[in-house]
Parts: structure tokens; C-alpha cells; sequence
């Protein structure tokens, strides 16, 4: 039955040789084979990016914008009704697309620069940097970062420079944790060592042979961190220390209308009210996830079995 | 054979439930079994018979990939997660397993089936003692008490050569070593004194010394109560001390079947003969002449724990010296201290004619160019997001700077003498086999123009016939380019095939060194003694020898 | 020592340790205010003398480590410093003492947190395990899909929407959570009903997600394939061989989402308005009432510590090869 023949040739031997596509190629490919919910968070994520960026095009009035009646019900005038002050909703809603958003990835970047830069370190670097940066982190991951960071709003208040700094910061922790982790794991392959036998300088090692290799688990932790970020900022808002008025932010949004809560009975609509920028929070970090969760399925093949 | 051994063989020890020996015990025919990967059903068998009497001993071999694994545990009609029966049946003793629920199944495993798995030390639960695991199952079936039951395993314990056999078993898995976990796990299968039982590569992570041990250990218990046995190996020296007979897998499919000795002799197949050629190829010693690398009195240590004592080992120009040893010997730890990775805390490394800084930082670019390296893990020693041309350009580019078209023909030229063609070029890591991974990994160390290159287990994740390709490789580079090799092995017919001279190491120590004739001549020193004489020969009858002689 | 000892020992140690640098964090947070904070908090009326005379109650004229001392020693025997609240620029002080403020609020925290914990950790657990153990399942894949979104949710979401459907459109239960220290118990239960429901539902999600994970970690290891083949049921596989073995793992997930839940805390105690410690926290972060933020931050920090310590030592305790050392 033997068809091999004894005369070896290393040419013919077995591999599994793919087509080269490219990247673009590859995410259609994978697109149309992904599941529902994967298509609907990426759909998601895009409305909520357009929205974003063509706020003031799409939204009717400004965010600041107060109109004599507050408390408006739903009309074609201001679609979802004004607030408390007689701002309109809907417009408030797109530019929270913006704010909330924009803050939160701004943040979400900032985090991983951060906490991406010093773990690559630390996994190169195994002796005193990687010491004092992992106790370090150990320390600040010891107190709850909501909590710390309500000790830190507290001393430096509530600007968006210091909630972007001061989430940023306390989450680098989380992002640091990770990308040492893989990074290490990465850091022991021979091919490193290879690398650093044959006289290969930091910058090339961390370029050309890690990063490479820890990107996937790393966007996948950027989406997660992003979700995490998003709420937290969202969680301090709505407690009001987090973005403050007059800019619009879905987090304080929904803590400035929830009285209309109590008149869903007699309005099922001004009872929906407080509930639209909450939803539109839940909504996107609901995509972000979706996504996230087919990208680690796709990335790491790992399955549950 | 068997027959033979029917005569020879008292059947003493008729406790276990089979009536006489001989009768068909387990009958598989046209079995097919597919794997879920990639989100894709794939056959990993593709249609196999096997048939196997009371008291027989089958061994499978095969390469990894050929299905060897999941047809043993198929014989049990157990499938892995992930994989599916889909054709055929596996009749046992009558009964079609490919049929039964697994609750019908569970009563025939751990009471009339048994297995021994690879790796003892992660398939033995750790939050329990030894005897309460191996009695599991008896106890459970109803078969004996529990204190018959723990009597028996300490005879069992007692049979297998294990060290105070009264008490062993009230330890926990973490607290013996992987050598004796092995046997335990073979008195846990032998418990309930079963039909069959399956040891799926039950010494492949063992040193050779304790290999012996424990196949001598195995082979007396499964003789002694006649049990029916398959036994998974890609060792064929190994399967030749077990097996009645021997079953070559390939690609989830039989390539022939025979009784050992007649397969050891006269095997019909040319894919069978392929696997016994690497042992046949040795090299034309050479003399030592002007040295190129040389270890004087090296002592290292990681941390406080000392590794490394007054290793003093030459490499002559053009030459190879193979460094053999078993796990811990030091042998790669010296690689690292030639490389400078670890500094050695006594001693120097003299490379043609200079002292070479201990550290990898204070050396030249030069220094670094002509002292090369090849890794075990060919899979693991590339960038598996850099292309074949990326990879074998880098050194190029880095040490010669070469550019553009200079690099691509040198390159291409590179490939050409590792017989690669160029189509390779654009192709990733994952898309090679595994050995052209060895062979684009070659290709890169020869790409720095190297004098010196150092061979770290290089051929002991391939399979046999890709190892001999990787080893002709290699001595034909090292004709054409007048190469030396360090070679660092625990395969004694590997070091035949390649050396000149011949390093032995034990715990950080230099046993013996010279010449290949002369150390593999007799007297040696007791460690060369028992480290020699531990690596099985492909004849049956050497286990059996070497037991006689070791009384 | 025995191993199992010094191992605790020393985690105890370490957790020693992290209070230490943990109340220095948490005390150097006032170090860090702008010069003329004193002012701010008097009002701008204040005269010099009413603002040199806080900051001598503060001790800002002696050297940082010897206040951090005095610190140190007053948070041991209780004694959290004065609120900044209740201060004039006059320099009438009708301040209260921090431990006096969080005294009755921890209470209430801890009887909100404790009611939510006794619910959620053993349902938490049963679907953690059970869709363990059925995993790709009908069941399994609703209860995934289902918690998938539940932790993509804002707290205050479920809140509200809870406060929609069981207060609002029905008058069911209160959304209001407002408990004095007279309020009976059977009174008590009822306010805070809605309050727990929410966290259980958000602890829940997070939970059983992690148990599921870490149980289906477990059920891989090479010895629950091995137990099968020797002929073990389900049953006497779960219970013989992998409970021993989980321990470590699922007190890591209790701690966790314990811990989480005092974080949670905070943004449910003020949807509800609940008299708890995480809505003084907020009250005191936005009028910069630093000794009570240090007071809060420092109980919820010595929580988080706490449980995580908790969950290490009995992963220490219940390791095999601690255990029984060679």
C-alpha cells in the first residue's frame, strides 16, 4: 500500500501550505463565516463610530443648548423630550456618542501605552525593572480602581484631563499584567534567543520579534479593557464625579433624568427616558464583547472542549 | 512467538477473568475515526483492522500524526473530545463497544480494560494517595475488598520493583519520582487484573536509564498474569522487547503487520525499511587536529544552585564532538556558556586562538557570526510571523550586509543547499513540515558563514526517516564547508552516526571523552556502562540479556 | 516548619505588607492637595488665624513620616481623624469624627453586601458547575449568551430597569432603599430587596462565568481522563477527582466577585439611595472631604485584601503537594 517512495526529497514533504491573501482578503473571508452575533457588534461598533464623528451634522440642536420648557414629553420637536434643565435628549445623546466614547478610547489607548510599554519591558527585563513595576502593580491592584480612583478625583478633580489620566493609570495595571504575561511566554521562544545570540539590539527584539507575535491576545484585551474603561467612566459619571456639565455624557445623562423613572406609569415613554443613554451604553459594550469573544474563538483556537 | 511462550509460560496465575489464552479477544474491523480542527471533520483513521488474542502483546508504531494514540484508546472504545467514531466496530470479547453508551462502556474500563498513559505525573490525581488510586477501580467492581484489594496492590508495588512496597503507596503522586509513578500507574492497570491493557507511550518521557527499569518492570507483570496488552511507541527498539507482534501505522492507516522477530528481520514494506535506516548510517571517524572551540575547567551555576563542574571539553576544526547525557547532565547548559547566555563562574572558552568574553554583550559581532546555533524545537526557533525569506535573510542582512538582489540569490543559494527550492521563500513557519523547519533553521545558522555550530538535540523531534535526511544534511555541509559541530544528544545511535568524538556527561560532570572507537569500547567507566548498555538494541531478546547480565 | 505554614505565614505577610503600602497611598493622597486647600474648605471669609489653626489640627507643620505615624496609630485604635464638613470660615467647628460617620453605614453595607452574597455565591456556583458539566448544551449556551450581556450592562441599567418593571409600572417593591437603624428587620429586607436583586444579578453573571471556566479548566487535566477510563461515572468523577481539586480555584472566584461586589456597592447604594459607606464615599468625593474618602477607600481596600487572602490560604491549605511534602 506504501505509494512513498524510499528516495527522500525535503521539497515533497507534507505541510500544510496556505494560499497568501491579504489582510483585507483574510477579514472578508473570515466575515463570512462568522457567526451572527459577531456581525451585529461589528455593525454596532460602526453606527456608534459614525455617530461619533458626524455628531454635530446629525444631532438637531447643541448639547448645551436650553430650551424654555424642561421636562419635555416626546415630540417631533425634540424626539426624545428635554431634560431636567429643557436640553434637548436626542441631541444630547449623539454628542454623548462623542464624549462618552471618544473619552473612553482616548483612555483605553492612553492605558495600553502605558501598561503595554513597561510589561514588554518587564518580560525583556527580568531582574530589577520587572521587580519594582510588578510589586508596584501588585500594590495598586490591591485597592478597587473605582475606589481608588474616587480617592484620586477627590484630591485632583473632576476635569476630563485628570478622569482620562487617572482611569488611564489605574488600568495600565491590568494591561501590564497581560502583556507581561504573554509577552514572557513569548520572551523564553528559542527564536528570541536566537535573536539575542546573533547580537540583535532591545528595539528589534520588542518590534520585530514579540510584538508580532502578542498582538491578537492583545486586541482582544483591548476591546475587554475599552468595555471595562467604558463602564467605569460611565459608573463615575452617573455617581457624578466623573465628566461634568455641560457636556453631554450618557453616564451623567442617565443620574440627571431618573426621576422621570417614577412617571412611567402615567408616560411609559418619560419612564424610558433615563433608561436610553443607559441602554446605549449597554448596547455598545454588549458589540464590543460580541466582537471580542469571535476574535479570541478565531485568534486562539482554543475551544471549550 | 507467543507460541513459544505459550509453551514456556506457566499459566499459574488464572485469576484474571480470561478462560485460556488464545482465544480472540478483541477483534477491530474497518474502523474509522475523525477529528474535529479548523472547523473541520478530518480522518485520522481511515479504515483499520486489528486483531488481538488473550495474552498477546501488540505494539503499534508509528510517526507522530499516524493515529497510533487514538487507535489504542479506540480499543477501549474510548474516543478523545473532540473526535467521533464513524465507521467500523471494535468487538470485545463479543461485544461491539462502538456500539454501548458510555455507561455500558464504564463497566468494562477500569475492571476488564486498563490503560497506562504517557505522562504518570499529570494523570495521577494529586489530591490523592497512591494505593487509594490504584484500587479505585477494584474496589469499585466489587471484585476484592478493600483490604484485598490493598494487599494485592502491594504485592503488585512489589513485583514492579518499587521501593518499600508496604508503604509506597501511602504517598502522593507528587512525592515519587516519574520512573516509579510509571510503574504505579502499571500496578493500577494490573489491579483488577484485566483482559487488556493499553500503554499508550509509557517511557517516552523517561531517561534511558529508567526506561530499562521500568520496561523490565512491565514486561515481567504483564507476562506473569497473561495479560492481553497493546503498546504505543514510536521506539522501535522499544516495542521489540514488549510486542508479539508489531503493527506499522502511517497517515491513520496500516502499513503492514507481522510477528516481531520476522518484522525486525525482514520487513516487507519500503516505508518499514525507511525506519530502520537511520541506524545504519555512521560516519568515517576522523582525528583530532587543530582545535577550534576549547572549555578549559569550566564551573557554572544558576543562581546558587551549581550546575557545571570543571567541564573541559575541544572541538577540532571540520570535526563533530557529541555531548551525550541524560536530562540534567549539564549538556545544554554547557551549550549556553559557548554562547555566552550563561557566564560560566570559573574557567575560560577559547575560540581559534582568543578567549571569548563571558558574556554575549562583550563579544563582537564577529565572535557572535562564527559561532552558530541549532535548536530541538525547529517549531519554536523561528518567528512564526516571519516568511522562510525574512528568516534566512536577517543574518545576511545583519552580519554581511547584504541587500536587495545580493541577499535575495544568496538566500536563494542558502535554500538550494539545504534542498529547498525557492518557492519556499514566501512560505511561514507553519507552513513547512518539520523538517524543513530543521532544515530553514540550518539554513539561517549557515547564512552567518559560521565556523562552529552547536546542535542542541536537533533530531529528537523528528521522525525517523526525516531524521536521517537532517543528519546526511549536516555531514555533507560539514565536508562541504569544513564545518565543526558541537552535538548535543541523549541518542546514542544518533551520536554513532555523526561523531568523531564523543563527550560523556553526568550531573554537570565530564564522565569520559575521546574518541568515538575508544569510548564506545570496552571498559568504560560504570556511568558510560549503565547509560550504553540501558539504550535498547532492535532485538528482542536484548531486554531479556540484559537483565541476565545486570543479575 | 511545615510547608503548609510557612506558606501561610508568609501570604499573611505579604498581605501585611500591601495594607502598609496600601495606607500609605491612601495617606499621601492628602499630601498631594494644592497649598491653599484650607481655604477652600473654610470658604473664602476664613481669616489667616481660622486657617493656620486647621492646618495646625492637621499637623501640616510637622514632618510628613511623623504624621503618617500618628495616622498609623489613630486608624488602629479607630480613630479615623476629623470630617472636614461641618467647618466655617469663623472657625467653629462642628465637624464629627469619620469613624462616627462610617459606623452605621458599614453596617448597613455590610447587611446590603452579606444578603446579596448568602443568595448569589451558591447560585452562582450551581450554574457555574452545571453548565460546566453540560457545556455546548441548549441550557448551557442561553445561560452564556444570557450572562454575556448581563456583564456588558452598567449597573445602574439593571437598576433602573428593574425600578421600571417592579416599582414603577407595578408597585411591587420600593425603589427607594432608605433604612434607618430603627427600621424593623422584616421592613428592612423589603426596602433593600430591589438592591440586592441587582447586584446578585451583576455578581451572578460574573461568577458563574469564571466557575464555568475554571471547572472546565479542571475536567482537562490528563487525571479526570485517566479516571474516566478506569471506568469512573460522571458523578464519582466530579466529586472523587475533581472537587478535591477545586478549592484553590473556586475560592479565587468567591474572593474575586466578593470583591467585586463591595465595588458594586457604591453605584447601587446611590441608585437607591441606601445609607451605606460607597454613598458617603461619592457624597464625600464631590464635596473633597478628604478624611472621609481616606476612612472609605482605606474599609473597602482592607475588604479587597482581606477576601483575596482568604481565597489564597485556602488554595494553601488545600494543596495536595503542600500538603504532604516530600
Amino acid at each position: 500500500m506504501s505509494q512513498e517512495t524510499h528516495s527522500y526529497s525535503a521539497n515533497a514533504e507534507n505541510a500544510n501550505f496556505s494560499e497568501r491573501r491579504s489582510v483585507w482578503d483574510n477579514f472578508k473571508l473570515e466575515l463570512r463565516k462568522s457567526p451572527f452575533t459577531a456581525r451585529f457588534g461589528i455593525i454596532i461598533i460602526l453606527l456608534y463610530a459614525l455617530v461619533a464623528v458626524f455628531a454635530p451634522a446629525l444631532a438637531p440642536y447643541g448639547q448645551a443648548q436650553v430650551f424654555p420648557s424642561p421636562y419635555d414629553p416626546w415630540s417631533s420637536t425634540h424626539i426624545f423630550g428635554t431634560d431636567q434643565i429643557g436640553r434637548d435628549v436626542f441631541s444630547r445623546m449623539i454628542y454623548g456618542a462623542r464624549n462618552t466614547v471618544g473619552i473612553a478610547v482616548a483612555t483605553t489607548f492612553l492605558s495600553f501605552l502605558i501598561g503595554g510599554t513597561l510589561g514588554l519591558a518587564a518580560a525583556i527585563d527580568r531582574r530589577w525593572i520587572d521587580q519594582i513595576l510588578s510589586r508596584s502593580v501588585d500594590v495598586l491592584m490591591a485597592i478597587p480602581s473605582l475606589i481608588f480612583a474616587l480617592v484620586l478625583l477627590s484630591i485632583f478633580g473632576s476635569t476630563i484631563t485628570s478622569l482620562i489620566i487617572i482611569i488611564a493609570v489605574l488600568d495600565s495595571t491590568r494591561v501590564f499584567r497581560l502583556t507581561r504575561s504573554v509577552a514572557v511566554n513569548v520572551v523564553v521562544m528559542d527564536y528570541v534567543e536566537a535573536a539575542r545570540l546573533r547580537g540583535e539590539g532591545l528595539g528589534w527584539i520588542m518590534r520585530r520579534e514579540i510584538l508580532p507575535n502578542i498582538m491578537p491576545p492583545l486586541i482582544a484585551e483591548f476591546g475587554l479593557r475599552f468595555c471595562f474603561v467604558f463602564l467605569t467612566i460611565a459608573a463615575l459619571s452617573f455617581l457624578g464625579v466623573g465628566i461634568q456639565p455641560p457636556t453631554a455624557d450618557w453616564g451623567s445623562m442617565v443620574r440627571e433624568n431618573a426621576n422621570l423613572l417614577q412617571f412611567a406609569q402615567y408616560d411609559l415613554r418619560a419612564g424610558l427616558t433615563p433608561l436610553l443613554p443607559a441602554a446605549a451604553i449597554a448596547l455598545l459594550t454588549v458589540a464590543v464583547n460580541f466582537v471580542v469573544d469571535w476574535f479570541l474563538h478565531k485568534t486562539s483556537g482554543l475551544r471549550d472542549e | 512467538m507467543w507460541l513459544i511462550g505459550f509453551f514456556i509460560r506457566p499459566v499459574v496465575f488464572v485469576m484474571n477473568k480470561s478462560s485460556e489464552r488464545g482465544n480472540l479477544l478483541l477483534d477491530v474491523k474497518d474502523l474509522k475515526i475523525q477529528g474535529f480542527s479548523d472547523e473541520k471533520w478530518h480522518d485520522i483513521i481511515k479504515g483499520i483492522d486489528l486483531r488481538l488474542h488473550r495474552g498477546e502483546i501488540m505494539g503499534l508504531i508509528g510517526e507522530s500524526g499516524a493515529g497510533k494514540s487514538t487507535l489504542g484508546l479506540a480499543a477501549m472504545g474510548y474516543t478523545q473530545p473532540g473526535c467521533r467514531i464513524t465507521g467500523g466496530n471494535i468487538y470485545f470479547d463479543g461485544v461491539d463497544l462502538a456500539n454501548l453508551s458510555d455507561v455500558q462502556k464504564r463497566n468494562f474500563w477500569g475492571d476488564r480494560m486498563t490503560y497506562v498513559a504517557q505522562s504518570a505525573a499529570a494523570s495521577f490525581n494529586p489530591a490523592h494517595r497512591l494505593i487509594l488510586q490504584t484500587t479505585a477501580s477494584t474496589i469499585r467492581s466489587g471484585a476484592k475488598s478493600k483490604d484485598q484489594a490493598y494487599s494485592d496492590a502491594m504485592d503488585l508495588y512489589k513485583e514492579l520493583n518499587l521501593p518499600d512496597p508496604q508503604n509506597i503507596g501511602d504517598r502522593y503522586p507528587h512525592q515519587v519520582s516519574g520512573g516509579q509513578l510509571q510503574r504505579v500507574m502499571t500496578a493500577m492497570a494490573m489491579s483488577p487484573r484485566p483482559d487488556l491493557i493499553v500503554f499508550d507511550e509509557p517511557t517516552t518521557a523517561l531517561d534511558v536509564t529508567t526506561q530499562v527499569e521500568v520496561l523490565s518492570a512491565m514486561r515481567k507483570i504483564v507476562e506473569k498474569f497473561n495479560t492481553a496488552a497493546i503498546y504505543i511507541t514510536h521506539d522501535l527498539a522499544v516495542v521489540a522487547q514488549m510486542a508479539d507482534y508489531i503493527k506499522v501505522l502511517r497517515y491513520g492507516k496500516e502499513v503492514e503487520e507481522a510477528p516481531t522477530r520476522e518484522m525486525l528481520s525482514s520487513p516487507k514494506e519500503e516505508y518499514t525499511k525507511s525506519l530502520w535506516s537511520v541506524r545504519s548510517l555512521e560516519k568515517a571517524e576522523q582525528q583530532k587536529s587543530e582545535s577550534v572551540l576549547s572549555l578549559e575547567g569550566i564551573d557554572a551555576a544558576y543562581g546558587s544552585a551549581k550546575v557545571l563542574f570543571d567541564v573541559s571539553i575541544e572541538v577540532a576544526k571540520g570535526t563533530t564532538v557529541s555531548v551525550v547525557g541524560e536530562s540534567g547532565s549539564g549538556k545544554s547548559t554547557t551549550a549556553r556558556v559557548i554562547t555566552g547566555l550563561l557566564p560560566q563562574s570559573a574557567g575560560s572558552v577559547t575560540f581559534d586562538g582568543e578567549e571569548l568574553p563571558k558574556v554575549l554583550k562583550d563579544r563582537t559581532k564577529e565572535q557572535k557570526r562564527r559561532i552558530q546555533m541549532i535548536y530541538q524545537m525547529a517549531d519554536t526557533a523561528m518567528n512564526p510571523r516571519q516568511t522562510v525569506g525574512e528568516i534566512i535573510g536577517r543574518p545576511l542582512e545583519f552580519y554581511l550586509n547584504m541587500r536587495g538582489v545580493d541577499k535575495r540569490n544568496r538566500t536563494l543559494e542558502l535554500l538550494e543547499m539545504i534542498e529547498l527550492n525557492g518557492e519556499f521563500l514566501q512560505r511561514l513557519p507553519s507552513e513547512l513540515s518539520g523538517g524543513q523547519k530543521q532544515r530553514v533553521c540550518i539554513a539561517r545558522a549557515l547564512a552567518a558563514n559560521p565556523d562552529f555550530i552547536i546542535c542542541d538535540e536537533v533530531t529528537s523531534a523528528l521522525d525517523q526517516i526525516v531524521q536521517e535526511g537532517i543528519l546526511k544534511l549536516l555531514l555533507r555541509l560539514q565536508k562541504d564547508l569544513g564545518l565543526a559541530y558541537l552535538f548535543i544528544t541523549h541518542d546514542i545511535s544518533t551520536v554513532k552516526a555523526i561523531s568523531d568524538q564523543v563527550v560523556v556527561m553526568n550531573q554537570g560532570e565530564v564522565v569520559e571523552q575521546g574518541q568515538k572507537t575508544d569510548v564506545f569500547q570496552p571498559p568504560h567507566p560504570a556511568y558510560t556502562e549503565l547509560l550504553l548498555s540501558s539504550v535498547p538494541d532492535m532485538d528482542p531478546d536484548w531486554l531479556t540479556n540484559l537483565n541476565a547480565a545486570r543479575q | 516548619m511545615h510547608p503548609v505554614l510557612s506558606t501561610v505565614l508568609q501570604r499573611l505577610g505579604l498581605g501585611l505588607a500591601t495594607l502598609l503600602a496600601v495606607s500609605i497611598i491612601i495617606f499621601i493622597s492628602i499630601e498631594l492637595l494644592p497649598g491653599d486647600f484650607g481655604q477652600i474648605v473654610l470658604g473664602q471669609a476664613a481669616t489667616k488665624e481660622t486657617v493656620a489653626a486647621f492646618r495646625l489640627e492637621l499637623g501640616l507643620d510637622k514632618p510628613s513620616y511623623l504624621r503618617y505615624f500618628d495616622w498609623v496609630v489613630g486608624v488602629v485604635q479607630g480613630d479615623l481623624g476629623q470630617s472636614f464638613s461641618g467647618r466655617a470660615a469663623s472657625g467653629q467647628d462642628r465637624s464629627r469624627e469619620v469613624a462616627e460617620l462610617i459606623g452605621p453605614r458599614l453596617k448597613n453595607t455590610l447587611f446590603l453586601a452579606g444578603i446579596t452574597a448568602l443568595i448569589s455565591v451558591p447560585l452562582a456556583l450551581l450554574l457555574g458547575i452545571s453548565t460546566a458539566l453540560y457545556r455546548n448544551s441548549i441550557y448551557d449556551r442561553s445561560i452564556n449568551a444570557t450572562t454575556l450581556t448581563t456583564i456588558s450592562f452598567p449597573e445602574f441599567f439593571v437598576a433602573y430597569i428593574l425600578i421600571l418593571f417592579l416599582s414603577s409600572l407595578n408597585q411591587w417593591l420600593p425603589s427607594l432603599a432608605n433604612v434607618d437603624a430603627a427600621t424593623p428587620l422584616d421592613e428592612r429586607l423589603l426596602r433593600v430587596a430591589l438592591p440586592v436583586l441587582t447586584l446578585t444579578l451583576v455578581i451572578i453573571a460574573h461568577m458563574m462565568r469564571m466557575t464555568r471556566a475554571a471547572i472546565i479548566n479542571l475536567l482537562a487535566s490528563p487525571y479526570i481522563q485517566m479516571a474516566q477510563l478506569s471506568g469512573a461515572s460522571r458523578t464519582e468523577v466530579i466529586i472523587k477527582h475533581a472537587l478535591p481539586n477545586a478549592w484553590a480555584p473556586i475560592a479565587t472566584v468567591i474572593a474575586f466577585n466578593l470583591a467585586y461586589l463591595v465595588v458594586g456597592v457604591v453605584v447601587v447604594e446611590v441608585v437607591f439611595v441606601y445609607p451605606g459607606i460607597g454613598q458617603l464615599m461619592v457624597d464625600a468625593v464631590t464635596t473633597r472631604d478628604i478624611p472621609v474618602v481616606q476612612g472609605c477607600a482605606l474599609i473597602f481596600a482592607v475588604t479587597y485584601i482581606l477576601l483575596n487572602l482568604i481565597a489564597d490560604i485556602i488554595g494553601i491549605i488545600t494543596n495536595p503537594r503542600l500538603l504532604h511534602p516530600k
